[in-house]
């Protein structure tokens, strides 16, 4: 009884200090803002220098340059940047909290074709890692489920809001599918031979995937008693959402080429695509965008380039593919998304085009570029003031940050931590 | 180096078989013993079934054949005396004696059999223990024995043997007529016997030897699940502490029976053989041997080629095992484009391995284990000949090489007067693949192989059957008779056998309708008879006719030569590199003069940031920094608008490691990962493109006490003793989560909790106090290599980098280490060192701490990324590590990020993965900074050194360049050419690889991303 009391007790502790840790959700804006003398990096290539935004009610009502009439409250940025606020893709953020304890995640469910779970609900508005992405300027997410080979549906969120509810900003944007891999992995551990090999069910497995495709395709056409799994493939039949499917290899990727015109999947988006380059242009061709995984990650192999995962992206942009950045490694990590962009100029891709990469093309691959990845009038007004280049650490200092017009918070857990512990240290404590 | 005195020693006592093992349960094994002792003398067996008849004093005498009495001595048209199952003699001409039976062998050849010296022949398996205990086992289950479960020296493979004729048979076709024979299993194996391949006889004849030799290996045994070791580096220590505690034993300070020991210092005087698995492991099984005067012959794995110079320094003797890695089926261009250089390379280049041994003088036996059948035996032997392997060298690792390994060369091993008449009669030459094996006779007894009396009915013969001419045209006759059978010009579809005497021959003249010939030969004559499709016979003669010369028949050819086709097209073998796989030099770069001129020098001295400046590297240190230095004859490097700094250092990484934790027990203070580095790592070249120059390689953090670090210079291609610092001596501990093991499902091992961790350490250092006490005090000790290296840490000898996260345990090691006269050196990770900031100045502590990793499990939960820039001003050490081979590589953007999180100059966060960690290291004397005198490691960067646009473009090692950004491109080239070439020739190739198994599927390298908290790895 003392044990379950203990763990009781803890998990009250638990959640109170994540209740009380999110950043109090800012009020709607009322006055009209306008920023002064910034360099205004608009998110689709182009830059104006000495910009004058201005925006109401949440929206951007202005942008031009300084000689237009500045309105309301006036942020004078002079030698600053404004860059629209950066849009992370195929993340977890809100479904995990802290990794390795269990009873905090909520991004794998049990199942292999499980489209109808949904991200959005379990989206914690109140994470602790999810402000913490504010003050390096991503505002805004898609969140992802994880697992299987449906795993389930995503959803774009913005991070300043109370609840799932108000954070959603395009529910349930896509399914995602992981794709059957044409190798296998020699589960060493269990005393199989170490590396990989081709997967002598690889064909089978596709054939699950079409299988499940041509079924739910049938009972869109009409109803039947329902089905949940298919039921939720609906929108990826009639195109209103995306099919993401994750995959890496030449193969695999070829392979989807063929699904997406054998199932007539309108709106298909490759995740990883680490190989992609060598079907860049068939790829382009199928109107097929790319959202690659990790920039600074290792090359997958031993013989390829030390350098590639920094730079594919530049041979799939000039083949005409339309790449946004993600991140499905450790949830947290995703605050460095305007690095990863930094890290592909580094390669000799132009800041304004690494810009595109996690601004309009995420924007436009989430079907929300209406209203978000561009600083552009009828936008909302989700954009930052940055000190310097923002997709560099040593020049990423933000000073503001607007969602939806609202003035946000740039506090987190760490930068109280941070107070607190830095004046202990001033004491000479 | 081993010593030279006794390698090939030859000790009488073991040619006496002493019945002087005590605990010997089984009494027919006594008996046995007694028999083998007295072979052909048997007068004394009482005898029931008759009288005694069977003494058998004849001479068998072998006449005209080509005999090689040794790899070295071969008597043309010799003969060969044999009596009792031994060699009389072996000469030009020698006398029949008048009870002799005589073979004329009409031109034939004469070999001593093979000795297979690392076999297990008839040796039972081991097997699991049935059941599955829950948790781990960290204690041993067998009393009166070692504190550990895998040193089973006391094993004697004779009490687990049984004669397996079956097995027998296969291996004397592949022409082995002696094994030495063991229980493969654990890590200290016992002793094996050597067992003459003898059909005929019983135990009492084969038994050459009960105890012939020790065995060693690096892998655990079955049949325990104790957890210790886990990892090799702590087989290797265990192996180390085993000796000081047999050292121990023997000097009498031990008051319990310890059998696993005794048996040891029993078989002290055999030969001893330790199993490795490649170029690795040899130059371990060396350390150990050289440590310990121990004169190991080592059991290769096939990649020795790889750094023959390393293995060539080792001056020991080698058993290697003739297995070649299979093709890789290259027709799926997709999934063959995954297959790394490497394996190719290994492909093309293992079957010279025998060669380049040879021509590096290193001395070694040849040993047909591992290969699934001994049939695979000889096809792969042929290649390796092919590839330049002297048949002489071929001869004697089969023969004479073993023999002398285990002191038999009066035994075995050759044809010389009073050796056992161990031996084949062939057609010719044996390494050619078209030679017969007629006979193989161990110890007199004969096994026939191929009637070497077959009548030889090569020939064209002509019949006439129910009206049509049929010419019949039979070779090779004498080995693989092939028949074929002709109606005029044209092949009729049959088949034909030549057994026991008789060819027959069956075809179909018309649709399902047979005849069937069957005919013996007689003289020049064939006759026999035909069955008619009408089912009539009709009685057949043939004149044996010339055969009519085919000029494209034996071109064209069918299997075998097919094969050696293909063989022959894949015989360009691939240069070596440095290291041999992608990435690697053809030539080892060398320390060069350079002058780097017109850079922004990052001096990380009171000089700050130099613009327009140069830097002179010479003799491998920094010789001048300065405006318009002269080059003289130094290479220029221009770096207008570029950076240099010193060259980056990791204070914590688990790259160019084959085990990273050994987790067998919660202090492992005597392992080292300096046993265990992989220099061929591709990380570490991938490392040196984002400018690191050294790394601290440390253990992981699943014991509270860890193992020692290897601080290592990034030399790619360089061996580990180049790379290896020696004189920085470090330790990992660890607190927290990890060491008490709260992420995964294990409960048994102390500490569950952090009150536990502080009682192990305090543990710990009392004994080890109590250690070096009783040591200074001159009194006996038993040498503890654990407790060793404690006493190191508490004489300031070795340093302590502690894997840390929350202020309560951060405060509490220093606490213990104050209490107990210690230091710790570094808290790695330490991402609650901002709490406790101003205690770790006191102590004197530095921080190596992540930038901004956090959440990832409970205890970083108040990580924050201001947390170095806290420490920084409470005037703490501080580096930031990676811990991570893909953040190692751009630890430059790390520390940028600490300009960004808390405001620390830029100038000073550089210092944060350069001058700091090399501090923390003790190493800031010789790197660090760009300093004259300093060892020239520096970094030219193509941007600010903390934008994140900045790309290392030359990394320098003590004025070597490891890395450039030019010759990278060229490399990336040179990879792709010889990943062409090579797939051309694996799809050329159709030799099946190494074995009858044929291809295998491509198979590619599941790469290990190693972190703090691996504990298992695939080694």
């Amino acid at each position: 009884m003392k044990t379950l009391q203990y763990i009781l007790g803890s998990l009250v502790a638990l959640f109170s200090t994540v209740a009380i840790a999110q950043q109090t959700p800012a009020p709607v804006q009322t006055g009209a803002i306008t920023i002064e003398g910034a360099t205004a990096h608009i998110g689709n290539g182009q830059v104006i220098q000495n910009a004058v935004i201005t925006f109401q009610n949440g929206k951007i009502t202005n942008i031009g340059t300084a000689s237009g009439n500045s309105s309301g409250t006036v942020i004078n940025a002079t030698g600053k940047h404004v860059y629209p606020g950066f849009i992370a893709t195929n993340t977890t953020l809100g479904l995990v909290e802290v990794g390795a304890v269990r009873p905090s995640n909520d991004d794998d469910e049990i199942g292999e074709m499980i489209p109808h779970v949904r991200a959005l609900i379990a989206y914690n508005a109140e994470s602790k890692v999810v402000e913490s992405m504010r003050p390096n300027g991503v505002l805004m997410a898609q969140t992802r489920p994880l697992g299987g080979r449906i795993s389930g549906t995503s959803s774009v969120v913005q991070f300043d809001a109370w609840n799932w509810e108000d954070a959603a900003y395009r529910a349930d944007d896509g399914v995602w599918l992981n794709w059957p891999s044409s190798v296998t992995r020699g589960r060493w551990w269990l005393g199989e031979e170490p590396g990989f090999k081709p997967n002598k069910n690889y064909v089978k497995d596709i054939e699950e995937v079409n299988t499940f495709i041509v079924n739910a395709t049938a009972y869109a056409k009409g109803n039947t008693d329902q089905n949940l799994a298919f039921e939720a493939m609906k929108g990826v039949i009639n195109g209103s959402q995306n099919l993401y499917v994750a995959a890496n290899g030449e193969r695999e990727i070829r392979d989807i080429l063929n699904f997406k015109r054998a199932m007539n999947i309108k709106n298909l988006v490759l995740v990883g695509g680490y190989e992609a380059p060598k079907a860049a242009k068939e790829i382009a061709a199928a109107s097929i965008a790319v959202i690659i995984q990790r920039v600074q990650e290792l090359p997958n192999t031993s013989d390829d380039d030390y350098d590639y995962n920094y730079k594919f992206a530049i041979d799939l942009v000039n083949a005409g593919v339309t790449v946004a950045l993600g991140y499905d490694g450790e949830y947290w990590q995703v605050r460095n998304l305007p690095f990863y962009a930094g890290q592909i100029t580094g390669q000799g891709m132009s800041d304004e085009e690494a810009l595109k990469l996690i601004t309009s093309n995420p924007a436009k691959i989430l079907g929300i570029e209406s209203t978000a990845g561009t600083l552009e009038v009828g936008k909302d007004a989700t954009l930052f003031i940055s000190d310097g280049n923002a997709l560099d650490m040593r020049t990423n200092n933000i000073s503001k940050a607007f969602i939806q017009g609202r003035d946000i918070s740039l506090e987190s857990h760490q930068t109280k931590l941070y107070k607190r512990y830095n004046t202990k240290a001033q004491n000479g404590q | 180096m081993p010593i030279q005195t006794d390698k090939h020693h030859l000790s009488l006592s073991h040619l006496i078989i002493q019945p002087q093992n005590m605990f010997i349960k089984k009494l027919s094994f006594v008996g046995l013993l007694l028999c083998s002792f007295s072979f052909y003398a048997q007068d004394y067996f009482p005898k029931n079934d008759g009288v005694r008849a069977d003494k058998n004093n004849n001479y068998t005498v072998f006449t005209n054949a080509t005999i090689h009495v040794s790899a070295t001595e071969t008597i043309k048209n010799g003969t060969l005396v044999i009596q009792n199952g031994r060699v009389i003699s072996a000469g030009k001409s020698a006398s029949a004696p008048s009870n002799a039976i005589t073979i004329d062998l009409d031109g034939k050849s004469i070999y001593p059999s093979f000795i297979d010296i690392y076999s297990d022949f008839g040796v039972e398996k081991p097997k699991r223990p049935s059941g599955r205990g829950r948790g781990s086992q960290y204690e041993a289950t067998r009393e009166g024995f070692y504190w550990n479960d895998h040193i089973r020296p006391e094993t004697e493979a004779i009490t687990k043997f049984e004669y397996n004729s079956k097995t027998a048979k296969g291996l004397l076709e592949a022409g082995f007529g002696v094994v030495q024979t063991h229980h493969h299993d654990g890590i200290a194996r016992g002793t094996g016997l050597l067992v003459a391949l003898n059909q005929e006889g019983t135990d009492a004849n084969r038994i050459l030897e009960s105890r012939s030799a020790a065995h060693y290996s690096f892998d655990k045994s079955r049949l325990s699940r104790q957890t210790y070791p886990s990892s090799k580096m702590g087989a290797t220590a265990l192996m180390r502490q085993l000796h000081q505690d047999i050292d121990w034993y023997r000097k009498g300070n031990v008051n319990t029976k310890d059998l696993a020991i005794e048996a040891i210092i029993n078989n002290e005087d055999l030969p001893k053989f330790f199993e490795g698995d490649g170029l690795y492991d040899a130059i371990r099984i060396d350390k150990i041997g050289d440590q310990f005067n121990k004169n190991y012959i080592i059991v290769g794995g096939g990649d020795e080629y790889k750094r023959i110079d390393e293995i060539k320094a080792l001056n020991r003797s080698f058993v290697l095992p003739i297995k070649f890695p299979a093709a890789m089926d290259m027709k799926d261009p997709y999934a063959a484009s995954n297959v790394a250089l490497e394996d190719m390379k290994h492909w093309n280049q293992a079957p010279s391995n025998p060669k380049w041994m040879e021509d590096n003088g290193i001395n070694f036996a040849l040993t047909p284990f591992s290969l699934k059948s001994p049939k695979d035996f000889k096809a792969n032997l042929m290649k390796a000949i092919a590839r330049g392997l002297s048949k002489e060298k071929a001869l004697a690792a089969l023969t004479s090489v073993p023999a002398a390994m285990i002191g038999k060369s009066e035994e075995i091993g050759s044809l010389k007067n009073g050796t056992w008449a161990n031996f084949m009669i062939a057609s010719g030459d044996i390494f050619d693949s078209k030679t017969t094996v007629y006979e193989h006779w161990i110890q007199g007894a004969k096994t026939v192989i191929k009637d070497m009396n077959i009548t030889d009915v090569d020939g064209s013969y002509a019949f006439i059957l129910e009206g049509t001419t049929y010419t019949l045209d039979i070779k090779n006759s004498t080995a693989k008779a092939t028949g074929t059978l002709k109606k005029g010009d044209e092949k009729v579809d049959s088949k034909f056998s030549y057994k026991e005497g008789w060819v027959t021959v069956s075809f179909a003249p018309s649709d399902k309708k047979y005849i069937r010939l069957s005919a013996s030969p007689q003289g020049n004559l064939l006759t026999g008879k035909a069955i008619l499709t009408d089912g009539s016979e009709q009685a057949i003669s043939a004149t044996k006719g010339t055969l009519v010369a085919e000029g494209d028949d034996t071109a064209k050819g069918k299997g075998r030569g097919k094969g050696k086709k293909g063989e022959a097209m894949s015989q360009e073998v691939m240069p070596l590199t440095y290291p041999n796989q992608a990435f690697g030099f053809a030539q080892q770069p060398s320390q060069e003069t350079i002058l780097i001129k017109n850079a922004t020098i990052w001096t990380n001295e009171s000089d700050g940031v130099l613009t327009d400046s140069d830097i002179l590297l010479k003799g491998g240190k920094i010789s001048a920094i300065g405006k318009n230095l002269s080059a003289g004859g130094a290479r220029v490097i221009d770096a207008q608008g570029k950076h240099v700094t010193p060259g980056i250092i990791d204070e914590h990484t688990h790259i160019g490691a084959f085990s990273i934790n050994e987790s067998g027990h919660n202090s492992t203070a005597e392992v080292r990962m300096a046993d265990v580095v992989n220099p061929d790592d591709i990380d570490i070249y991938w490392n040196l493109a984002g400018g690191v120059t050294s790394a601290q390689l440390l253990h992981g953090s699943a014991n509270p006490i860890g193992g020692q670090s290897a601080v290592l210079k990034m030399k790619w291609g360089a061996s580990v003793d180049e790379m290896v610092l020696e004189d920085k001596k470090f330790i990992k501990f660890a607190l927290g989560e990890n060491v008490k093991q709260s992420n995964w499902q294990s409960f048994s091992r102390f500490p569950q909790t952090r009150m536990g961790v502080e009682q192990v350490f305090v543990d710990y250092f009392q004994r080890a106090k109590e250690y070096q006490a009783l040591k200074k005090s001159g009194k006996p000790y038993r040498k503890d290599e654990e407790m060793e290296t404690l006493v190191e840490i508490l004489n300031g000898e070795r340093y302590i980098s502690c894997h840390s996260y929350v202020q309560s345990e951060i405060n509490m090691l220093m606490t213990v280490a104050d209490n107990m006269g210690f230091k710790v050196n570094t808290f790695t990770h330490i991402l609650e060192g901002y709490k406790v900031a101003n205690k770790m100045k006191e102590h004197g502590v530095g921080g190596s701490t992540f930038s901004d990793w956090w959440a990832y499990k409970y205890e970083v939960n108040d990580a924050i990324p201001y947390n170095a820039a806290i420490m920084h001003d409470a005037g703490v050490v501080v580096a930031i590590n990676s811990d991570d081979a893909e953040m190692s590589r751009r630890l430059n953007q790390e520390a940028a990020k600490i300009v960004k999180y808390g405001g620390v100059s830029e100038e000073d966060a550089l210092k944060m993965v350069t001058l700091n960690p090399a501090k923390l290291l003790h190493m800031d004397d010789r790197t660090g900074s760009l300093k004259v005198g300093k060892d020239a490691d520096v970094v030219v960067w193509s941007d600010h050194p903390l934008s994140v646009k900045a790309r290392a473009e030359q990394t320098i090692i003590e004025g070597t360049v490891y890395f450039d950004k030019a010759r990278d491109k060229e490399l990336r080239k040179k990879l792709q050419e010889e990943k062409s070439k090579l797939t051309a020739m694996l799809l050329a190739d159709d030799s099946g690889g190494g074995g009858k198994g044929g291809r295998k599927p491509p198979v590619w390298k599941d790469k290990q991303r190693m972190h703090c908290d691996t504990l298992e790895t695939q080694e």
